[in-house]
C-alpha cells in the first residue's frame, strides 16, 4: 500500500474536524484558524488531537499542537509521524 | 506539616520535608495510561543529590539564577529543589512562549543555568536569536540518543558523586524571579523572596491543609504561581503527593481523577468550563426519569450544603458524579482569571466545593480565597491570613482599585525601579483591578483599571507585548488596547484586545489591509490574538518624544467611538 499524500492527510483531518465539531465540511479550508472556525478553545483542540490519533493510529505528544492553529500545519505534523 | 516559621528558605524547608516523610510517595508521573515515575520523598532526595553536587561542581554559586522551561513532570521539581539546595534563584519560564520569547527572558533574567525539555531546546536552537543565548550551562531532559544538543548537557547524565553541601539562604534573599508578562520589550520579572513564599504557604495551608496521603493533581503549568505553590511547595512541606500528567487531553485528566483518587486540583476557568460542559452533556443524555431523580438529589444537596460543604453527604447523595472525580476530591481550587459564578455554583450544587480565589504573580500566589464558610459564587473570597486588602479612591458604590499589603508581595520588578515605584506605593501593591468589599469581608472584582486582559486560560496579555507583530502594517499609526480599558464596564467577562488603526490621508480601508491584519494576528499564539479592529479618524496624541499617549488616546476613543464599532478580525 502506498503512503498517504499530505493532501490526503489534510483532507481526512478536515473531514474529521467537521464531523467531530458538527460544522459543515465546506466551511473548513486548510489555512483556517481552527480555533476561530470551529469556535473551540485549546482543550477542545486537544480533544481533536485524540480523535486524530485514533484515526491515524499514531501517538501525538501535546507539544505537537503548541503554536499550531491551522489545519495545514497540523497535517504536516501528523504526516511526519505516519 | 512542617512549621514553616522555623525555616529561613524554601531550600531548608524542602530539605527537611525529604527527611521527614522518607517513605511517603511525593511524586507520580503518568503519560496517558502508563505510569512512568513514582517516587517517595527518599527517592526524590536520592535523585536530586547527584544533580545538586554537579551544579555545585559547575561553579553554581549562591544567588546564581537558573531557569526552568519544562512541562509539568518530575524533573521540573527535582531540578527546582537542587537549585534551591545550592542557594540559587529559580526563574520558572512559561513553556508555551515562543523560542524568541524564551531567549529574551533568559537574557533579561541573567540566568546562568537552564533546565529545558528537549523539544523546547530544539526550538530555541533553531531560533535565529539562538546565537544570543546568554546561559552558560543548559541541561536538556529526555533528548533522543544521538541528538545534537548544540553544547548543552543531558540532564540525565549531569550528575556527580559525593555529598553536596547545602547552601543556607535568608528570608530576605530572592527565591524566584517570575515573569508576570512583558515579552514585548519591557519584561516584568517579579522578584519574590523566600519570606514571600514561606508566608504565603503558611497562609494557604491554614485554610486548605495538605497531609500525607493527599494527592494533588498538577495540571496548571508549574511555572505558574498557583501550581508552583499548590502543586509543589504546599504538598511537599506537608508530606503530600503531586501527580503529573504528561498529556493534558481531557480524557486522560478525567481518568487521572479516578486512577489516583485525587484530593485537590487547581484549575483555570477554561478547564472548569470544559468539565462543566462534559457533565452537562452526560446529564442531558439521561432518560427523563433518571434526570428527574438527579435534579431532585441536586436540590436536596443544595439544601444540605447551604451553610458549608458536607462532602461525605454529597458523595452519598450523588455517588456517580463523585465517582467520576475519583470519590475523594475535597475541593477544586480555581483562580488565574475571572470565573463565571454560574459555573462555580454548578459544581458546588453537585457537592464539589470550589475554592475560588484571586491573586497575581506580584503577590506571590493568592490574595483572597473562598473559605467555604459559606460558599460564595459571587466573590473571590476573603483576604488570606496575613494579607490586607483595601480599596483606593472608592466611588459611591464602594468600588475602588484593589491594593494589597502583605509579606507575600514581591520586593520589586527586576531591574525596573520605575515600574516598581508605580506598582508598589508606600508598601501597598496596586493591582490595577477594581473591586469592592462586602459586609462579610469578601472581595468582589468588578473590572480592570489597567490596559490588559486575562484569558480564561489564566494568561495575562498586555497590549504592549503584542504590538510588535503589527509593526510595518501599512497604516499611518496603530495601537492595541484592551476593549474594557477603552470602554470600562463593571464585569470581568468578555475581555478582548482591539487593534486601533489610523489610516493615511486618502487611504481607504480595503481587503488587502484586512488580510494583512489577519495574517499578522495569526503569527501570535492563539491566546494572544487581537479580537477586532477599529478605524480611528484622528491622529494619536503623542509625547514630545513621539510616544503615543495611551491613556489620553484611550479616553478619546472611549468617548468618541462605541464598542459596537469594533469589527471582528
Amino acid at each position: 500500500m502506498s503512503a498517504p499524500t499530505i493532501d490526503h492527510t489534510l483532507d481526512e483531518i478536515l473531514n474529521l474536524a467537521a464531523a467531530h465539531f458538527k460544522v459543515p465540511r465546506e466551511k473548513l479550508t486548510p489555512d483556517d484558524d481552527f480555533f476561530k472556525t470551529l469556535g473551540i478553545d485549546s482543550l477542545q483542540a486537544l480533544d481533536l488531537l485524540t480523535r486524530l490519533e485514533h484515526h491515524f493510529r499514531i501517538e501525538l505528544p501535546d507539544y505537537e499542537l503548541q503554536g499550531v492553529s491551522d489545519f495545514r500545519t497540523l497535517a504536516n505534523r501528523i504526516h511526519a509521524r505516519l | 506539616m512542617l512549621d514553616l516559621r522555623q525555616y529561613a528558605s524554601l531550600g531548608a524547608a524542602l530539605k527537611d520535608a525529604l527527611e521527614r516523610w522518607p517513605d511517603e510517595t511525593c511524586l507520580i508521573e503518568a503519560d496517558r495510561e502508563r505510569e512512568k515515575v513514582r517516587l517517595t520523598y527518599s527517592d526524590f532526595k536520592e535523585m536530586a543529590r547527584p544533580l545538586s553536587r554537579a551544579l555545585a561542581d559547575a561553579d553554581f554559586k549562591p544567588g546564581d539564577r537558573a531557569a526552568i522551561i519544562m512541562t509539568n513532570q518530575s524533573k521540573w521539581l527535582i531540578s527546582a529543589y537542587s537549585i534551591f539546595f545550592c542557594g540559587g534563584v529559580l526563574v520558572p519560564l512559561d513553556y508555551k512562549l515562543t523560542a524568541a520569547e524564551h531567549l529574551q527572558l533568559l537574557a533579561h533574567s541573567k540566568a546562568r543555568f537552564l533546565v529545558v525539555e528537549y523539544y523546547l531546546w530544539r526550538a530555541i536552537t533553531q531560533s535565529p536569536e539562538f546565537p544570543r543565548l546568554t546561559v552558560e550551562i543548559a541541561l536538556v531532559t529526555e533528548a533522543p540518543a544521538g541528538a545534537d544538543l548544540r553544547g548543552a548537557y543531558r540532564w540525565e547524565e549531569f550528575k556527580r558523586k559525593g555529598e553536596p553541601q547545602f547552601v543556607a539562604r535568608q528570608r530576605e534573599d530572592t527565591a524566584c524571579i517570575v515573569y508576570s508578562s512583558g515579552t514585548g520589550g519591557r519584561p516584568k520579572g517579579c522578584v519574590l523572596t523566600h519570606d514571600s513564599y514561606l508566608e504565603q504557604c503558611t497562609a494557604l495551608t491554614a485554610w486548605y491543609p495538605f497531609w500525607p496521603g493527599v494527592r494533588y493533581l498538577s495540571i496548571l503549568p508549574t511555572n505558574h504561581a498557583i501550581d508552583f505553590m499548590v502543586g509543589f511547595i504546599g504538598p511537599f512541606v506537608c508530606g503530600a503527593c503531586v501527580v503529573h500528567l504528561r498529556t493534558l487531553r481531557p480524557e486522560f485528566v478525567r481518568d487521572a481523577f479516578v486512577r489516583y483518587r485525587i484530593t485537590y486540583v487547581s484549575l483555570v476557568p477554561m478547564v472548569l468550563k470544559n468539565l462543566e460542559r462534559g457533565l452537562r452533556a452526560k446529564f442531558d443524555e439521561l432518560k427523563p426519569g433518571k434526570r428527574w431523580m438527579l435534579d431532585r438529589l441536586i436540590g436536596l444537596n443544595k439544601m444540605l450544603t447551604r451553610g458549608r460543604p458536607h462532602v461525605e453527604i454529597s458523595r452519598r447523595l450523588l455517588p456517580q458524579v463523585h465517582k467520576a472525580f475519583g470519590g475523594e476530591l475535597k475541593a477544586l481550587i480555581v483562580g488565574g482569571a475571572f470565573t463565571d459564578p454560574s459555573t462555580l455554583q454548578f459544581f458546588y450544587d453537585l457537592g464539589i466545593p470550589v475554592a475560588c480565589g484571586y491573586g497575581l504573580t506580584e503577590a506571590c500566589t493568592a490574595v483572597t480565597l473562598n473559605d467555604l464558610k459559606p460558599f460564595r459564587a459571587d466573590t473571590v473570597g476573603k483576604p488570606l491570613p496575613g494579607s490586607e486588602v483595601r480599596l483606593l479612591n472608592p466611588d459611591g458604590d464602594g468600588i475602588g482599585e484593589v491594593a494589597v499589603r502583605s509579606r507575600a508581595v514581591m520586593s520589586h520588578y527586576l531591574d525596573d525601579p520605575e515600574q516598581t515605584a508605580q506598582t508598589i506605593v508606600e508598601g501597598w501593591l496596586l493591582t490595577g483591578d477594581q473591586g469592592r468589599l462586602d459586609g462579610q469581608g469578601h472581595l468582589q472584582l468588578v473590572g480592570r483599571k489597567k490596559n490588559m486582559i486575562v484569558t480564561a486560560g489564566g494568561k495575562n496579555i498586555y497590549p504592549e507585548d503584542i504590538e510588535a507583530v503589527f509593526d510595518g502594517l501599512p497604516v499611518k499609526e496603530f495601537c492595541v488596547f484592551a476593549a474594557n480599558y477603552l470602554w470600562p464596564q463593571k464585569t470581568l467577562g468578555s475581555e478582548m484586545l482591539v487593534l486601533v488603526v489610523r489610516l493615511e490621508q486618502n487611504q481607504q480601508f480595503d481587503d488587502r489591509l484586512r488580510e494583512e491584519m489577519v495574517a499578522r494576528n495569526r503569527r501570535l499564539a492563539d491566546f494572544k490574538r487581537v479580537g477586532g479592529y477599529l478605524v480611528w479618524e484622528k491622529d494619536f496624541p503623542r509625547t514630545a518624544a513621539l510616544k503615543i499617549k495611551r491613556g489620553e488616546l484611550a479616553e478619546e476613543i472611549g468617548a468618541g467611538a462605541a464598542r459596537a464599532g469594533v469589527v471582528e478580525i
